[in-house]
């Protein structure tokens, strides 16, 4: 038995959250229409409540009563345990919107199964979760048709977002000690059983849009034991830089 | 093609709670009705304004010209007998 | 007879548009329009109305739409360092009703008969302005709360009257942004307050953004009433209902006692209680440097137009691949 499996695991699922919620975040301004802009930044508002409902959680199974705020800005990238794919940067909107399609479906998957949790609390922030998230999957979903089977372009531009992304998703499922302790907990669902119900809709969308699944053999992983890309860390030095110049104060 | 005809004007209208009809809230710009319907979620009901979402390709609205408003609604205007204020009734009828 | 046409639309040129109209009809339709305003009735889009109040209202229209729009960028900039996730999640919000805000306006403007694309070229080339205030930088995080507090403060000033503008559209758009923006002003001051009230590097940090942000807040209720161009034909036409002298006293009386409140001494020597007149007395604007600001010369101008330019240029191949979709799915449906 892994010490503190429950309270990684909640850990593992915030910090998804809030990586994919900041990488969000950054459209702002930038989207392609006043209503696409409007939208992200709905997404990412609902991911931030997530993110900040799991750490509170977590800071009460892992006994050390941290803020919100500890975990989002006292941590170093080697303590962050999200997966690869919710920090990749936004590249263009094709990117995004494939992120954002491969991400909400696992979230989705997740959130359900979470939310017959034998922990009620997590069970609780699930079950408003899910609601959320199977919009985020609308959202995703609608775009992926569009962007898939509307120009010449646009089809390259999904196509490449594919090669780019898709080695990502291989950690998405993997299991370890971790998680099949949690399992075993009844705290959270084993990644490993999530993998079906994603395979089907994922392939199903991709099928509508024209999209065909890349061949790729290479398979980077490391996220859930704090290893990530170099990008991330750039990412985490500017969300994290105001909060630690002023450290205790109250904002 | 020009970005107006690619994604046109939609009227949206919002059902703010049940029981109530949908009013108009606004409009906005989408390329088809699926689009617009995510669009006026996203955009009029951010702070729970809504249970229920109308939208409405606003080049298929059909509406009264204002030139014509004499003869389209003043004939109404002469017809008090419409109303439950033009019949007087004896006091003692305390509910009508 | 019905009109078939885009509710509340018309495009220039129809029957019920076009202010020169001429002739006895034409004298008719002038008074019935005055009428209305005198009798302080709202216009509504299809009524007909005179071409300058038209343009007037599709000017003012766009440049507040822009405004919103523009308004993202500084306060964007501290999205991504909000020092909490508090902090983190307002500010987004705020921002994102920046954006609903200028869709709304944007709509507005919409059914005096122009596109929304077509007011984004015209800010693009530069032919159509926004609010001078978002030509300043945002140097620090104490910055999101000054602008909170003085510049939402200045522009609910400016925007309470317009809930009562003659043009329907744009009275109705006003009422839902004033609304929203209740808790934009709250969450600056708040924010200001916290700062004012923690460290003294807190303390100093928010004093700094109020020094920067005091002066261009006052100028940004534009040119003084002796020299506002605009001003006697819009208050004539119910468009505006204060002058800009007037909204300048009542903002100065209404933030210089919060000022005491958050421990923040204005950069203004000359402010002080008139007991006599009833408001706060203030130093002179310098409106030479609004001038400088509105025709080109601040301090981001230049970065403003150019990411707004760039975020949509790059999202052009989005909307072309949007459109292809609709219109071929459509053609799909009907075949």
């Amino acid at each position: 038995m892994v010490a503190g499996a429950a309270a990684v695991s909640t850990l593992r699922i915030a910090d998804d959250c809030l990586v994919l919620s900041h990488r969000l975040a950054q459209w702002s301004s930038w989207a392609p229409t006043l209503e696409d802009d409007i939208a992200l930044t709905n997404i990412a508002l609902d991911l931030l409540g997530q993110a900040r409902a799991m750490y509170a959680r977590t800071a009460e199974l892992d006994g050390t009563g941290r803020s919100e705020d500890d975990y989002a800005f006292m941590r170093d990238e080697r303590a962050f345990v999200n997966c690869l794919l919710v920090e990749q940067e936004n590249g263009d909107f094709a990117t995004t919107i494939l992120r954002q399609l491969l991400c909400s479906t696992y979230q989705l998957a997740q959130w359900q199964a979470l939310t017959t949790s034998t922990d009620g609390q997590v069970a609780a922030i699930a079950a408003k979760a899910v609601k959320e998230t199977e919009y985020h999957r609308d959202h995703a979903t609608d775009w992926t048709l569009r962007l898939g089977d509307g120009t010449d372009e646009s089809h390259q531009r999904m196509e490449s977002a594919l090669a780019a992304l898709w080695p990502f998703t291989a950690e998405l499922f993997e299991s370890d000690d971790v998680s099949r302790d949690a399992a075993g907990l009844g705290v959270g669902p084993d990644p490993e059983d999530l993998r079906a119900a994603w395979d089907a809709y994922i392939t199903r969308v991709l099928d509508d849009a024209t999209l065909v699944v890349p061949k790729v053999s290479w398979k980077p992983t490391g996220g859930r034991q704090g290893l990530h890309t170099e990008a991330f860390g750039y990412m985490l030095a500017e969300m994290q830089h105001l909060h630690r110049s002023f450290p205790g104060v109250t904002w | 093609m020009t970005e107006e005809a690619a994604a046109p004007l939609w009227e949206v209208f919002i059902r703010s709670k049940r029981g109530l009809s949908h009013n108009h809230v606004g409009s906005l710009h989408a390329p088809d009705a699926e689009m617009a319907l995510r669009n006026a979620r996203d955009v009029y009901t951010r702070r729970m304004e809504g249970v229920s979402i109308w939208v409405v390709p606003s080049a298929t609205i059909t509406a009264s010209s204002p030139d014509e408003k004499d003869s389209f609604f003043d004939p109404a205007a002469d017809k008090p007998y419409r109303h439950p204020t033009f019949y007087s009734i004896p006091k003692e009828v305390q509910q009508l | 007879m019905r009109s078939n046409g885009p509710i509340e639309r018309d495009l220039a040129g129809s029957a019920v548009s076009g202010g020169d109209a001429g002739g006895a009809v034409g004298d008719a339709r002038e008074a019935e329009f005055q009428a209305l305003i005198e009798a302080d009735q709202r216009i509504e889009p299809r009524d007909w109305m005179p071409d300058a109040y038209r343009k007037t209202l599709i000017r003012q229209i766009a440049q507040h739409a822009h405004s919103e729009i523009i308004g993202m960028q500084p306060e964007g900039n501290w999205i991504t360092r909000a020092p909490s996730l508090r902090r983190k999640a307002i500010l987004m919000a705020k921002v994102q009703d920046e954006a609903g805000h200028g869709l709304y306006l944007y709509c507005a403007a919409e059914t005096l008969g122009v596109d929304r694309s077509e007011l984004i070229d015209l800010l693009h080339q530069g032919r159509q302005k926004y609010s001078s205030i978002f030509n300043y930088p945002t140097l620090t995080y104490a910055d999101v709360g000054a602008i909170g507090w003085l510049v939402d403060g200045a522009a609910i000033t400016n925007q309470i009257p317009l809930c009562r503008c003659s043009f329907g559209p744009y009275a109705r758009a006003m009422v839902r942004v004033c609304k929203e923006e209740s808790f934009h002003q709250r969450q600056g001051f708040e924010l200001l307050y916290a700062l004012s009230h923690g460290t003294p590097e807190q303390h100093e940090m928010a004093q700094d953004a109020v020094n920067r942000w005091w002066w261009p807040s006052l100028e940004m209720l534009g040119p003084p009433d002796t020299e506002s161009t605009h001003s006697a034909q819009s208050m004539a036409w119910g468009i505006k209902r204060f002058s800009n002298d007037e909204l300048r006293q009542r903002f100065v009386d209404m933030v210089a006692p919060q000022a005491v409140v958050l421990d923040l001494v204005p950069p203004d020597p000359a402010l002080r209680w008139n007991e006599e007149r009833g408001h706060y007395d203030f130093g002179p604007c310098d409106f030479e440097e609004l001038r400088r600001v509105v025709s080109g010369d601040g301090p981001c101008n230049r970065q403003r137009a150019a990411h707004h330019l760039k975020a949509h240029e790059d999202g052009a191949w989005v909307r072309a691949a949007a459109a292809a979709y609709a219109a071929k799915h459509a053609a799909s449906a009907a075949a």
